[in-house]
Formats: C-alpha cells, structure tokens, sequence
C-alpha cells in the first residue's frame, strides 16, 4: 500500500493504493467518488470514462499509481459551482437521453470531451465518438439528440429526413 | 400536446425525469455504491468445464492466504434449500415438468461453465481472487451436452442423472387441436414453411450484478441490497424456500439499478449465498459481479430452435399454424425459465391475424449452458419472429405483397374483442391503423425511388415490415395459476397522503430506467389536480413498500400504476367524506376539481391541503364515523393481460461485395393504448429497438461444442453501439385504449425488442430478393456480413 496524491474535481485528495489499484477502483473506494461506473472488465463500455490532465480515458485501464499529481475530473465535478446542471448534463435531462443511468457518467464525460474537441458535431461525427460507451437502454437516439442540442444544433429532424 | 398538459405536468405531458438530476451528477446509489461497515467480499470459484464430477476440493492452502475469512463449499449448504422455479408447466400428456434441483453451490457435479463450485470470502475482493486461484479441485470431466437435439437423442448423456432423460417437458398447445390443425394442412392450397434459429443472447445490462448480505444478530434480522426488477419476490423466494428466513425477519432492497430487461427478474445463488454467509459470519459479505462472470452466471435469453408452417387457402387466407420448437433451458431451470417458450410464446402465435387453428409444440430441452430464462419480450419476441418470418415467405411464394397479405388476414376492428384460438382474448387494437401509420411514416410510397439510387450507387435496398402483438401486464392471478405459475400477479400500492398534502406513494413495482418515480407522481397529481412535485414515489424496498411483484413484461403502469389508481381512488373517497363535514355538505354534492373540493353548484369550497390538515389534526372531524388520517393501500389483479401491437419498418443497404447490412432508416408505429410521458415511451421504444436490431444483425451467444462460452466479453459478443443504428422514427398516435385497466394503458417496455427482428430480416430478404439473389429465403441471426456473403454464393 502507498500514498496516492491527486487533484481530482478541483480538490488535492489523497488514499492508499496498491501498485495494481486501477483508476476506477481508486475513486470509488479509496476516494468514495462512485459515480463513476464500471460495467465491464475489457476497457470496452466506457461507462469509468473520467478526464485526466483533460483527455477522456477509462478509468478501468489506468493504473491508479500512473495518474498520481494529475489532474482528474469525474462525473461529480461536471456541474456548474451552484450545483445546477451543466448545459450538457440538461441536454440529457431535456432529451431523455438516460433511463437507468449507470452508463451516463461516461457518456457525459465522453460527450463533453467531443464537444471540446469538435464544438458542433454532427449526428455522424456524434455515433462515431461515443463508440466506446455503450448505452443499453436508450438506444443512443436521444443521447445523440442531447449531444447535439447541448451544442446549439437543431434537433427537431433526427430521424426523420430519409437518406 | 396543447401547451397547459406540459405546464400542468400530468397524465400527457412529456414531464422531465426528476431521477435523472441524481444520475447525471453522479449520485445514483446503486448496490456497488453500497458499502457496510466490517465488510467482507466473496469471490466465487466457478467451473471452467461444462460438465463433469467433482471428486474433491482442497481449500488448504487457499485457507491459509491472507485476508481469507472462510472458504464455504456445496457441504456448507446441506439443509438448505436449491434455487426454486417458479412456473410448472405440464407437459402434452397431462404430467409436470422434469425439475431437478437448482443448489446455491454445485454438488456432485459441474453443470455448466460458471457452476459456482466454492466461495470464498476475504477481507479485500482481491484478496478474495486470488485465494480462489489456490483452491484444488479434482472434477472428472464427462463428455458436455450442448446441442438440443443431441440432448434428446437416445443414450445422451443426461446433465442431471437423477431426471430420466434432458427433456424438461413436451408441451402441445392446443392440444385438442393437434389433429383438426394436421388435417387443415392436408387440404391446404399452399403450405409455406421455415425453419429458423432465435439466437441465444445477453441481456447485458450495464450495471453487472451485486449483492451485498447483513446481520443483525441483535434483533436476528437479515438485510440483503440486490440489483433485482423485484426485491419482493427475492425475499420470498429466498427466505421461504433457500434459506428458511420468515419475512418479517428478512428485508431485501434494490435501491438504483442499472438496467435488467428480464435478467434481474430471478433469483440467483449469489444472493442467497451472501445472505447465507452474512449469518453465518456474523458481519456484511458482498459480492460484485464483473462483466465476464455476468456472461457465465446471468441468465441467457432465447435460444430456440423452431420449424414453423403456415397453411393458407385459395383466397390467401390463413388456415391453420403448425410449429415444433426446442427450447433451451440451459442446465438448470431459472426462476421463470419453463413459462417462457410455453405461456408467454405458444398464446401469441395468432398474432394479428384471424388464423383459426393453430398448433404449437414445444420440448424444453436441458443442456450443460448456462440457465435460459426471460430477456426483454420473453417467447413473444420468439412468436413474433416466426410469424412475421413465415408470413413475409409465404408471400413472397404466392407472388403477393407482404403488406397486403397481413391486411387480408388481419383481425378487423370491429370484431374486437377477439378470442382467439390459442386462448387470449385481445380486448381492443386496430392493427390497419398502425399499418397505415407505418407505411406514412417509413415514406413507403418513396421506397422505390430510394431503391435505384442504392442500385445506382452498387448497393442492394430493401424494406422489411413486420406486425406484432403481444400480451403485457400478466394476469390474471387465478389464471396464471391454473397455467403452473407459483405466484399471483397483482400489484400493490399503499398513497400516504401527509398532514400538510404532500403526497408518498409507495409501490411494489420497481424502477431500473422506466422513469417511474416521474410518471407515477404525473398520475396521482393528476387525480388529485395537485402539482406533481408534491407526489414522491418510494419503491425497491421491503421493509416500506407493500408487497409487490416488480417490473417485468411491461406491467409497470398497467398493473403497478393500476393499484396506485385504486389507492388514490380510496383517497379521494375519504377525503370527499372529510370535505363534505368540512363545507358541511352532503358527500354526494363534493366534486374534486383542480385541487379543491367544492359543493356543486355553490361557491363553497376546500383545498386539498385543508382536507389533509383536518384528517391530520381532526378537531372538526366527524371522529364518530371516520377513522382520523389518510393512508389507503390497494393491490390491483387485473382481469386480462393488455395487447399493445404495432407495425415495423425497416429500410436497409446491403453491400453486394462484403454482405455488410446498414440500416438507413427504422420506423415504429405502435399501440400502447393511452400515454402517461409520452418521451418516456419514445425512449422506451427506441431502447427495445436498438435490443432487437442487436438480435438481427449483431448479438450471439456461441458455445463451442464442449460448452465453453466463446462470447463472454464485450469483444466478443457484439453489443450495438451508437455507430451501429440509425435515429428512428417513432410514433404512438394510433391509441385503442385498454378496456379493463382504469388507465386504459397497454405498456410500451418490450415492443421495440419484439417486432423489430423480423422487419430486420424482412428488409435483407427483400434487398437480396431485389438484387436478384432470389435463392436466399432465409438468413439466421444475427445477419453478420459473413452469413449475409455466404447465403448470396450459394
């Protein structure tokens, strides 16, 4: 076991780790931070997506010990300083694009981490970021609409305009 | 929707999800959220074969790793009970099932990868890991069974040798039909035949399974926080015949959970072990599944194996339905693994039409796979797929449009209600209406353009439709009962209205994504005319729910809400008492508007929240004839099962080069009869439409032939994913409400996963059909590019 330091959602913390703790494990033991999910064992779902020094990872395959002094941001520091919803995290409560919530985390950090990249995604552009989160409830059409509301974009047609 | 339904927030308004403002924050407490004090971890040793005989097992020297606790073996459970089935079926000749014994740890024998053969609970997970790696095992491994077929030729090796044979049952239905159905096909003008696979799938919910078990020795009181659809039916299950635990002596919670679509319905060894191990330790043992143990230990969904014939007349009629299908029941029977292929399949095989003699056969077969049991629509998926399969075949020989040819044979309108002769009645539907929605939404008129400019640009287009109907909100108990289920099927409710008018609602249905806490509250503020955000929905929890039998087969609102309508209607009838002393008014004059009682034709009035004060604090209360407060509790059994139904459409490329499918555009046009939150059910819609194109195009659980798992990852088996699907087009206008429920609602959980397989299949038959490959009339699912490429060289 050693000390882990790291600055995760603004806030200097520290836990003991073993050299084989993941990431994920490390917030939702060591740290308590459970929003952040996992739902596979295969870095394959996306739902432990959390940012580090900025970047999405999954956080089921990093090594706690790696991200010591970084900087973490995990579902729990995504709203805004009152405590209300960010616009992304609207977007899905406008748009319906969660219904069991356990993937959500991911989706939002991933989601946030496109519109930063690439401000006004389109719905093609949207599929093929969120490809490494998978969503087995809503079928990703409304998690595609929150996405692209939550960057400004008309969403009244998804869907219905045939190819 | 008229601008005051959204504003009021009740029955019709598309009201926003008060639950998700704690998921998009991170604070949904799911059961791996949960951790006590003292808290130990179990790592179950599981098997790695698929059949064989255990010899011994020395946990020596696991026993002296660090951190171990105590190692429990199937010797620990002698004196408690196997994993109850909850549905009997009887088979053709009037005999039960074959039903061997289900224990919480494999004795004797392994029975298929992922039989839990020992636990061991540590002082960390990992430490619980890695002392499992140094139990020795001795298991003579017998030769695995894993074809249905194979399993019940003659001299099989049987997975249970105490059963005479791996078939559970043999079961006809209508079995006084089988000869008049055999005859019908003899004079038949043209019989139209298939055989097809219903791929085995994963229900895969996001979040794996948990369980965490507590002891309270003090007070002898069990705890155990389960992801389960129904912690009720945990807590008798488990209590009355695995562990032997009174129910007032035994609580189980599911507090958030992360998704199920049938496969947290059951009640799985884990549970019972943690709870078992929290007793017996005396300090709170958890379990924490990972995805590759939830691929070997959840129940598996589908799996049959079906030839299916249709017989029509001259006039292309439907005469009579013949099927024989196997099932698979993998090596043990799940909680409600026999009903599936049986009640919730052979009763849906008339579908939406006017067929009037139909005979279904179903052997459920035991193998050495892992247990099958219900996966989103559970054997409605199975009936619809052959249905809607065979139909679309038989149309294509005849030469004739599928659309025209489900027309023809559709049930009318006005002969509703139906009986039809596979013993449901349908009270209402008006399956033209939701043809024609179909057709105007999927633009079929314009298909035929789209399809040259695909063959224009090298690809293959075509447009599939499938009609389903299926029968939710199961019901009625009495009824279930005399078809094996060893339950009731009720719902229950108890509305506690608080002193000041806030309003807790607690039920027995359970929420793990359908959004009940928010449409719920929609239906009681609406009764009352109060602002929903003074209604709170409790569930998931024994100790202060009342009975309850959870969420399954899209009963949430028709029976759950149903109850919860009943309780407030009691409500509402004590309150009007409380009222009418209050205003000094006869009762029969108190009418209930906008949240106020008033006395007809005056002026004079109470608000709600005076009524519920005077119950509260019943100075002027009529005391000598009303009992003081304001609680009621209601359990609703509903008369007949609902009949949502719904046309599909799918429009798709395929690539003549690789076989790869894209679906370009689905549409649904369903009837749920009437609508709570209708952004609810579009999301419900959406979701079992992404299941069912998994079904066709992607998802498959494969066995190698000595039964090990092959697809027990998520690189493995291929779940969809957002690149995979297109957006869809979704429509729920065409409403015949439901008759007998007061909501008049049919449920909206499993349509999507239900017709759209075959309107998938349909529209790749068709695109082949066009592009000339006119030899393909069949592909098996899931329609991968390889199976696609391979059905066009033959």
């Amino acid at each position: 076991m050693t000390r882990l330091s790291m600055k995760v959602n603004g806030r200097t913390v520290s836990a003991e780790a073993e050299g084989r703790t993941l990431l994920s494990a490390f917030l939702r033991q060591g740290l308590g931070l459970t929003g952040t999910h996992v739902g596979c064992d295969t870095g394959q779902c996306g739902a432990c997506v959390v940012h580090v020094d900025g970047k999405p990872v999954k956080s089921c395959n990093v090594l706690a010990m790696d991200t010591a002094d970084a900087e973490v941001t995990t579902i729990e520091g995504m709203a805004n300083a009152d405590g209300s919803l960010s616009v992304l995290q609207q977007a899905f409560q406008d748009h319906h694009g969660l219904q069991c919530g356990f993937c959500t985390p991911g989706m939002v950090m991933s989601a946030a981490a496109l519109l930063e990249e690439n401000p006004t995604p389109s719905e093609a552009e949207i599929r093929h970021y969120l490809e490494g989160n998978i969503c087995r409830c809503t079928g990703y059409h409304n998690i595609v609409k929150a996405v692209m509301a939550a960057s400004g974009q008309d969403v009244s047609q998804l869907g219905v305009a045939a190819e | 929707m008229p601008k005051d339904i959204e504003a009021q927030g009740g029955i019709g308004a598309s009201t926003k999800r008060r639950e998700d403002i704690r998921f998009l924050t991170g604070n949904g407490r799911y059961t791996d959220d949960i951790n006590l004090r003292g808290q130990a971890y179990v790592h179950f040793l599981r098997s790695d074969m698929a059949h064989g005989r255990i010899n011994g097992l020395d946990t020596a020297a696991a026993d002296a790793m660090p951190g171990v606790i105590r190692i429990f073996t199937a010797k620990d459970f002698e004196g408690v009970g196997g994993l109850p089935c909850g549905w009997q079926v009887t088979d053709r000749h009037g005999q039960p099932m074959q039903e061997p014994k289900h224990p919480v740890l494999a004795e004797g024998k392994v029975r298929h990868v992922g039989d839990p053969i020992a636990a061991v609970v540590a002082e960390t997970p990992d430490a619980a890991r890695d002392a499992a790696e140094a139990i020795v095992f001795d298991i003579d491994e017998l030769p695995a069974v894993i074809d249905m077929k194979a399993a019940l030729a003659e001299g099989a090796t049987k997975v249970h040798d105490d059963l005479s044979s791996n078939l559970c049952y043999d079961w006809g239905f209508v079995e006084e039909n089988r000869e008049a159905v055999n005859e019908a096909f003899t004079k038949a003008a043209h019989v139209t035949r298939l055989d097809l696979v219903n791929n085995r799938l994963v229900a895969n919910p996001m979040e794996p399974r948990v369980a965490v078990g507590d002891y309270d020795a003090w007070n002898d009181q069990s705890t155990l926080y389960t992801t389960s659809q129904n912690p009720h039916v945990i807590r008798l299950l488990m209590g009355a015949f695995v562990l032997g635990i009174p129910e007032h002596k035994l609580r189980v919670v599911a507090p958030d959970v992360g998704g199920g679509f049938g496969s947290k319905i059951f009640h799985y060894a884990e549970e019972a072990f943690c709870t078992f191990a929290a007793r017996q330790l005396k300090r709170p043992v958890k379990w924490t599944s990972s995805r590759a143990e939830a691929f070997l230990s959840d129940a598996h969904g589908r799996d049959h194996v079906t030839t299916i014939e249709l017989a029509l007349d001259a006039d292309h009629k439907f005469a009579a339905i013949r099927t024989e299908t196997r099932a698979n029941m993998g090596a043990y029977l799940s909680t409600f693994a026999p009903s599936v292929p049986t009640w919730l399949h052979g009763v849906l095989m008339a579908g939406n039409y006017t067929t009037p003699l139909i005979y279904v056969n179903v052997k459920a077969v035991f193998t050495n796979t892992i247990p099958v049991d219900a996966y989103r629509g559970a054997g409605r998926p199975e009936a619809t797929f052959q249905l809607e399969r065979v139909i679309d075949k038989a149309a294509r020989e005849l030469g004739v449009d599928p659309v025209e040819l489900r027309r023809k044979n559709f049930i009318k309108p006005e002969q509703f209600p139906y009986q039809t002769p596979v013993a449901v009645v349908y009270d209402t539907g008006n399956y033209h209406a939701t043809m024609d929605k179909l057709l105007e939404i999927s633009d079929h008129a314009g298909f035929a353009a789209r399809a040259e400019t695909s063959k224009a640009n090298g690809k293959l287009r075509g447009f599939g439709i499938a009609h389903y109907i299926e029968a939710c909100g199961i019901a009625p108990s009495n009824l279930v009962g005399q078809l094996g289920a060893r339950a009731g099927l009720y719902e229950s409710a108890t509305v506690r209205v608080n002193a000041t008018g806030s309003i807790s609602v607690y039920t027995g249905s359970h929420s793990h994504g359908q959004g009940h806490e928010t449409t719920f509250a929609q239906v009681v503020a609406e009764m009352i005319g109060i602002d929903a955000g003074q209604v709170e929905i409790h569930h998931g929890d024994t100790s202060n729910t009342p009975m309850g039998m959870g969420t399954y087969g899209s009963r949430s609102l028709a029976v759950g809400g149903s109850a919860i309508v009943k309780a407030t209607n009691k409500i509402i009838d004590k309150a009007k008492k409380i009222a009418a002393h209050l205003l000094e008014a006869s009762e029969a004059d108190i009418e209930l508007k906008d949240g106020k009682f008033a006395v007809a034709g005056t002026d004079k009035s109470v608000d709600w929240a005076g009524v519920t004060l005077a119950a509260y604090v019943p100075h002027n209360y009529p005391l000598e004839s009303l009992e003081p407060g304001l609680e009621e509790t209601a359990f609703y059994d509903p008369s007949n099962f609902t009949y949502p139904s719904g046309g599909y459409g799918c429009e798709v490329e395929v690539d003549p080069e690789t076989g790869k499918v894209e679906i370009l555009a689905f549409s649904a046009a369903d009837d749920f009869g009437n609508i709570v939150n209708p952004m609810i059910v579009d999301g419900q819609v959406q979701g079992g439409l992404a299941q069912g194109i998994g079904q066709a195009l992607l998802e498959n659980c494969t066995y190698d032939e000595n039964g090990q798992l092959l697809s027990a990852s998520y690189m493995d088996y291929a779940m969809p994913r957002a690149d995979d699907l297109p957006s869809f087009r979704v429509d729920h206008s065409c409403v015949t409400p439901c008759t007998h429920n007061p909501l008049g609602v049919k449920g909206c959980g499993e349509a999507g996963a239900i017709g759209s397989p075959p309107a998938v299949v349909n529209a790749v038959i068709d695109a082949l059909q066009r592009g000339g490959y006119t030899h393909v009339t069949h592909i098996d699912m899931p329609l991968t590019p390889a199976r696609v490429w391979a059905a066009m060289q033959k």
